[in-house]
This record gives structure tokens, sequence and C-alpha cells, in this order.
């Protein structure tokens, strides 16, 4: 035997994965629990974005799969590989012309458009697990819609620290109702959640949970009226390789006597910008 | 009695399917083709290709009504082993709209899981973007669909986050109605 069946995971898998994602669908924001399988990567490799990859790819699907921004990076080119081979869906680099887009801690720069589905790969789909170990009072407050604690939390961070300290995981409201951990995305990413016409998928693998934000979502970061939410990135800096100044920034190390650079983290539209540049050049 | 097929090629024609219902689950009110198949009477093939789709031995089933028929339990037997139940233990049901009321039969979820609520597939209808407005997530400012009873499926809405999931279906048709979808006067 040499094949595998379409998308590696076998019909009654993909059928429980399917009813748990129409689930998460309706109810925005609600982390559905699932049957995780064992996949052939480890944990923390983005298991429960490929299981739910898995249940939604069609063959004439054409996949990118990203991490931290960037195509060309192990995670990215191994899940990458995988789909196409286990289910022959064409890849590529380009967000425009990608059908499902599975990402690790990114949203594209690029605007996605209807039609398109972002799968994220989830490490703690809890907000508020840091701040309440217990399974049972954290489902008990999502139950009651007793968000305290959060707010406390936020708070307390702008007591000590002046601002809300958290540059990653940035807690969002889903439609007035549940908060949701939008995955370790940078800050910057958040306002890209709200009201995106895309499908938005959270797949949490070794958590066993599965979330959604359906296209047109109004999704809302935790603030106060007096510290509103600002989607920060490395302040004053461009691409050193593009220039852009609206794109979200990797600082790299370039020696060991403090040289750096900063670059775009999405290296897909930071390709494509060089590219005009020179065709402009040219 | 000759028992109808189900998907000639199951992990492809499943993924097809399952791309397009979710598609209307996130675009309530969007009214999406699927394609035709053989169904068992009085069932549409939109209504068994979602059955074909989403359920088998681990969701139990209620036939409502006419399509609790000879040939639907066997071809269910056959095609999904879903076990057949009553309505307070169904995670799906299929029926004609007026079979399944009352709605409150059905598991609504709980406040702690909401997600442990029943999905209903309604029958028989003819989908008309027309009637009562709709709003809320995948909406992106507001549609309308012909619902069998707005009454009814508003008070099932304003439990959200708990309460049921609809997918109404005709002939090759099917409209999702998740309960996030709020509804409107006509």
């Amino acid at each position: 035997m040499t094949e595998y069946n379409f998308a590696y995971l076998d019909e009654a898998t993909k059928r429980m994965l399917r009813r748990a994602i129409l689930k998460a669908v309706a109810i925005p924001g609600y982390q559905v629990p699932f049957s995780s399988r064992e996949m052939p990567m480890p944990y923390g490799w983005g298991t429960g974005g490929v299981q739910v990859t898995a249940a939604c790819l069609l063959p004439e699907d054409t996949l990118k799969v990203i991490d931290q921004g960037a195509d060309d990076t192990t995670n990215a080119v191994s899940i990458r590989k995988f789909f196409a081979r286990v289910a022959g869906v064409a890849t590529t680099e380009a967000t425009a012309t990608a059908s499902v887009i599975q990402t690790r801690h990114r949203i594209p720069e690029t605007p996605l458009t209807e039609g398109q589905i972002l799968v994220f790969q989830v490490p703690i789909p809890e907000p508020l697990r840091f701040l309440e170990p217990r399974e049972t009072e954290t489902r008990t407050m999502h139950a009651l819609e007793d968000y305290g604690l959060m707010q406390v939390r936020l708070y307390e961070d702008i007591a000590k620290h002046g601002e809300i300290a958290r540059a990653y995981a940035y807690p969002v409201r889903v439609e007035g109702r549940y908060i949701m951990d939008p995955s370790p995305i940078p800050k910057f990413d958040n306002p890209k959640l709200d009201n995106s016409p895309a499908l938005q998928l959270f797949g949490a693998g070794r958590e066993c949970r599965i979330y959604a934000l359906p296209p047109y979502t109004r999704v809302e970061s935790l603030d106060f009226d007096d510290y509103p939410f600002t989607a920060s990135k490395a302040a004053g800096q461009v691409c050193a390789i593009c220039g852009a100044e609206d794109s979200y920034l990797d600082e790299v190390i370039t020696d060991d006597a403090g040289g750096r650079m900063f670059v775009c983290s999405d290296t897909d539209y930071c390709a494509t910008r060089v590219a005009a540049q020179a065709e402009d050049a040219a | 009695m000759k028992l109808t097929t189900g998907f000639a090629n199951p992990p492809v024609d499943a993924a097809r399917a399952f791309r397009l219902v979710l598609d209307a689950m996130a675009h309530p009110a969007r009214i999406i083709d699927l394609p035709a198949i053989d169904a068992p009477t009085p069932c549409s093939p939109a209504a068994a290709i979602a059955l074909l789709t989403l359920v088998d031995a681990t969701t139990p089933l209620h036939l409502a009504g006419a399509h609790d028929s000879e040939a639907i339990r066997d071809w269910v037997r056959f095609h999904l082993g879903a076990p057949l139940v009553d309505p307070q233990d169904a995670a799906f049901a299929l029926g004609a709209w007026d079979a399944l009321c009352p709605l409150g039969r059905f598991p609504q979820g709980s406040a702690d899981y909401p997600d442990r609520s029943a999905t209903l597939i309604v029958d028989g209808a003819e989908l008309r973007n027309h009637g009562a407005r709709l709003t809320g997530p995948g909406i992106k400012s507001e549609t309308c669909l012909a619902l069998p009873d707005t009454a009814a499926l508003r008070a099932n809405a304003g439990q959200f986050p708990r309460g049921l999931d609809f997918m109404f279906t005709s002939n090759v048709q099917l409209a999702a109605l998740p309960r996030s979808t709020q509804i409107g006067g006509a």
C-alpha cells in the first residue's frame, strides 16, 4: 500500500472534525471540544491546525502555510509538503492566490478575501488559563460571561507598567459574548480579525479544542476607555529589505556587536514589494 | 425495494460536500447548490448529502414524520449506521418543519457546553431569499430568508449561546441558519 486516504485522516475522524467545525462556526468564539488525533508530527508543531486543514481541504485547493509570517521556515515547509503528498493539493506562497492558509502566529499583511479560509495553529486556546488553571472554573466563567478576572489582569498591567503589557495572544471579545485567545499572533494583527471577509478557524491539537470566527464577525480587543487598544509594532522602523512602513517587523541580529536590522515578518508581502520595486525601476 | 447509493468516492465527495455546507453555515441564508444524488423517499438529495457528510454511528439521529419511512430507515442503517432515537437524544434530526416542531424537544446545549445541541435538517420547504431580515456573524450587512416560523426561530436565537442550528434543504439546495443569526421583521 503506497497511497493515503485523501487528506491523511480516516473518514470517521474527518466527520467528527467537520461536526466540531460547524458547531464552532455556529457559536463564534466558543471552544468546541474535539477528539484530537495523533498526527505524524509532535504536539506544538501545529497538529490542531493540521487536523482542521485536513477536514477542510479539497483536491482543487491551493494551500499556503506560514510560520511567524514566513513561508520558508521548517514548520511551514514540512506542513506544506505533508498536504501536497497526502491530499495532492497545489501549494503557493502568494496570499492572494491561496484558498486555504494555515498559519502559525501571524495573519498575512495582504488583506484576505471572501472564500478564503485561514487556519490558526493554537497552543493554549483558553484565554483565562493563566489566570485560572482549573478547566471546570474557566468553563463556568465562560458560561456566566464572568470575565472580571481578565479585566483585573489588564488593569494590574496598567497599574504596574503603565500600559496593558501584552504584545501577543492579546485577548479579544467576539460579538460582545465570548472572550477568545486569538492564538499567539502579535497584537498588531488583532484588527485584522475584526469583520474579516475570510472564514477563520482555530485548531488546538494538544488541548483538543476547535473555535471559529465566521466572516464579518465583530472582534474587539479588550481595553479600557482611558487606555484604548493600540496595534503596536517596532516603533519608528521600516523594513530593511522592502522599505515597508505598514507591515509587522522582525528584529534580526546580524552580528555580535549589537548590529541588527528590522525586516518584514511576512515573507510573501516583502518579496512581492521587492519584485514590484524592481519592475518599476526597470 | 432498491437501496439508493451513497457517495461514489467518499473521501473526495464528502470533502466537497462539507466545504459547501461549511460555506452555508459561515454565510447564513446563503443558498448553495449541492450535487444531485439518488435519495431515499421522501428525503431531498441535499438533505441526503448533508447526512452522508456529517452523520455516522456516533451521532444519534431522529427521523420525524414522513421522513421516518422504511426507505430512509434502511438507507440510514446501511450508509450511516446512526442510532435512530427520540428527539431528546438526537444530535441530528431530519424532517419537514411541522414534523420537527415543537423545537423544545431537542437538546439545546447547556450553558457550559452550548455545542451539545442538535442540528436540525428541515427538508422540503422551498428556499427563497426574501422574508425575515437576518443579521449577525457571517452576514456582511443584512440578508433575507423565507423562514417557516419566525417567532420560534427568533426564540431559538434568543437563547444564544445555547440553541439549535438549522439546515434548510429543498431538492439539491441547502441554506443554513445557525443560532448566532439575529432575526428581524419581514
